[in-house]
């Protein structure tokens, strides 16, 4: 579904990506994982094209998304970290997501719901802490039942409970069939989620395995314990 | 065409900066109005606030904001729109928030107090000069990926058009005093809008015959329709040509 074909990416005299490539098959859960500084973020901003390769190309549903941006309607993201104007409330910025993608009917409320978003739709995105404008951040991402989901650091800044719900709500997507990606440090939580990993350092893929052939290669249950195994 | 401006500039009217930058415009041009004796006197200090203030308030505002929605820009880049959209969307909604502040502030007073001709100029100048210095803040901050380098270009260009190349203009007139460059002078304030702005106010009022013969030379020029024309051309060029190379810019840029 997605194929990245041999990516590079240089900002200035740092080699960000070094000949990445990976490959996402329709359903699969993937985990990104790797040290900081490793290229997680540049990979999946390149796939969004916010960073454009120095070469390589991108294929998205067989087509290379160079110059593309339709294929867009088919992501939900999340960003790391977000900010928003900040004189915009809730309400509003989520308004305003719909007025860009008026064609995309059928919208998930759920993860709305279950943060009781709606409460609070009126309050400034100015005077929201982190954590709540991660929730905004990822009710957008589910809002439009787009066919892959990229979820960068999804639960950093998140509560418990809340970081709880969208991991339920990620499952739940899982089993309706959605590619996944997620970036994380957090490897306990990914165990039950994922079916493949990528590691990255350095700007390259160290490995990309199923979880299963992992599970044989390393006979360990937990995924922090494969890694650890791998690497060592 | 997606209608995200109308959500730029919903969030822009709001801000306090914006609010307050309105009222300041009203307080002036209200107490310069009301002090001065003759409306003329007054669109003449109202010439030298705007000159001073519109610039500056557009450069510094434009490239906070658009530093401070660096973010909102890579949400806005993950959703499916062109690039071309999203950067069109915020100038859209830049300019008319921060026009909308001046005309406002200042815009409607001069019309009142001055209903004629030249007060309509004043106040286009002033709307041009909000476009064009907020297009040039968008090439600063598209320029720059460090906020405070960023800020500090805006200044760096606030001072060199306001302040230091008036500087320039005078030292070659003083050197060259003795030949005759008061054609070539024409074309050298082409290149700074705010002194074009204010030439061509000042060639409208009556003080131009306190400039001598260059004043004449000027008058010959920018009192004709065909010069005020060109003037407007080349003032329109200002916001166009920026605002192209900004746009040129962010369709490369890694964000």
């Amino acid at each position: 579904m997605i194929i990245t074909e041999h990516i590079s990416k240089r900002f200035g005299n740092q080699q960000v990506l070094k000949d990445v490539h990976i490959t996402c098959r329709p359903g699969a859960c993937i985990a990104l994982i790797g040290p900081n500084g490793s290229g997680k973020t540049t990979l999946i901003k390149s796939i969004l094209q916010m960073v454009i390769p120095d070469s390589g190309k991108v294929i998205f549903q067989g087509e290379d998304i160079r110059g593309e941006w339709a294929y867009r309607a088919k992501i939900g993201f999340m960003p790391q970290m977000t900010r928003y104007p900040e004189n915009m409330t809730i309400g509003e910025v989520m308004s305003m997501m719909i007025d860009i993608r008026k064609d995309q009917k059928n919208l998930d409320e759920e993860l709305i719901d279950q943060y009781q978003l709606k409460e609070i739709y009126h309050k400034r995105m100015g005077t929201l802490s982190g954590g709540m404008r991660q929730k905004v951040g990822a009710c957008l991402a589910f809002l439009f039942q787009p066919d892959i989901l990229i979820l960068d650091e999804p639960t950093a800044g998140l509560d418990p409970l809340s970081s709880e719900i969208l991991k339920q709500k990620i499952l739940k997507e899982k089993a309706r069939g959605k590619t996944t990606i997620i970036s994380s440090h957090v490897l306990s939580e990914l165990d039950e989620m994922i079916t493949d990993v990528i590691y990255m350092q350095d700007g390259q893929v160290l490995f990309q395995k199923s979880l299963r052939d992992l599970e044989q290669e390393t006979q360990e249950v937990k995924l922090s314990k494969m890694i650890a195994k791998i690497i060592a | 065409m997606n209608k995200i401006y109308k959500h730029v500039i919903a969030d822009i009217i709001r801000n306090r900066i914006v609010i307050f930058y309105t009222l300041i415009l009203l307080l002036a041009s209200l107490s310069v109005f009301s002090l001065e004796d003759t409306s003329s006197k007054g669109l003449l200090s109202m010439l030298n606030i705007i000159l001073m203030i519109v610039p500056l308030v557009c450069l510094i505002f434009s490239t906070i904001y658009m530093y401070n929605s660096s973010e909102f820009i890579e949400l806005l880049l993950s959703q499916p729109l062109k690039r071309n959209t999203i950067w069109w969307s915020l100038f859209i909604g830049l300019i008319t928030s921060l026009g909308l502040a001046f005309f406002v502030g200042a815009g409607l007073v001069i019309l009142i107090f001055e209903p004629s001709f030249l007060g309509l100029m004043l106040d286009i100048c002033g709307l041009l000069l909000t476009f064009i210095f907020t297009a040039i803040a968008l090439l600063a901050a598209v320029l720059t990926k460090d906020k405070a380098k960023g800020i500090g270009l805006s200044i760096i260009l606030w001072l060199f058009y306001a302040i230091i190349f008036d500087g320039i203009v005078l030292f070659m007139l003083f050197q060259w005093a003795d030949y005759p460059i008061e054609k070539f002078m024409i074309v050298i304030s082409m290149l700074n809008p705010i002194d074009l702005a204010r030439i061509l106010i000042l060639m409208q009022m009556d003080v131009s015959a306190l400039m001598g013969y260059t004043g004449a030379i000027f008058k010959d020029f920018f009192g004709t329709t065909g010069g005020i024309l060109i003037s407007f051309g080349t003032l329109m060029l200002w916001v166009i040509i920026p605002f192209a190379c900004s746009l040129r810019y962010f369709k490369k840029k890694d964000l």
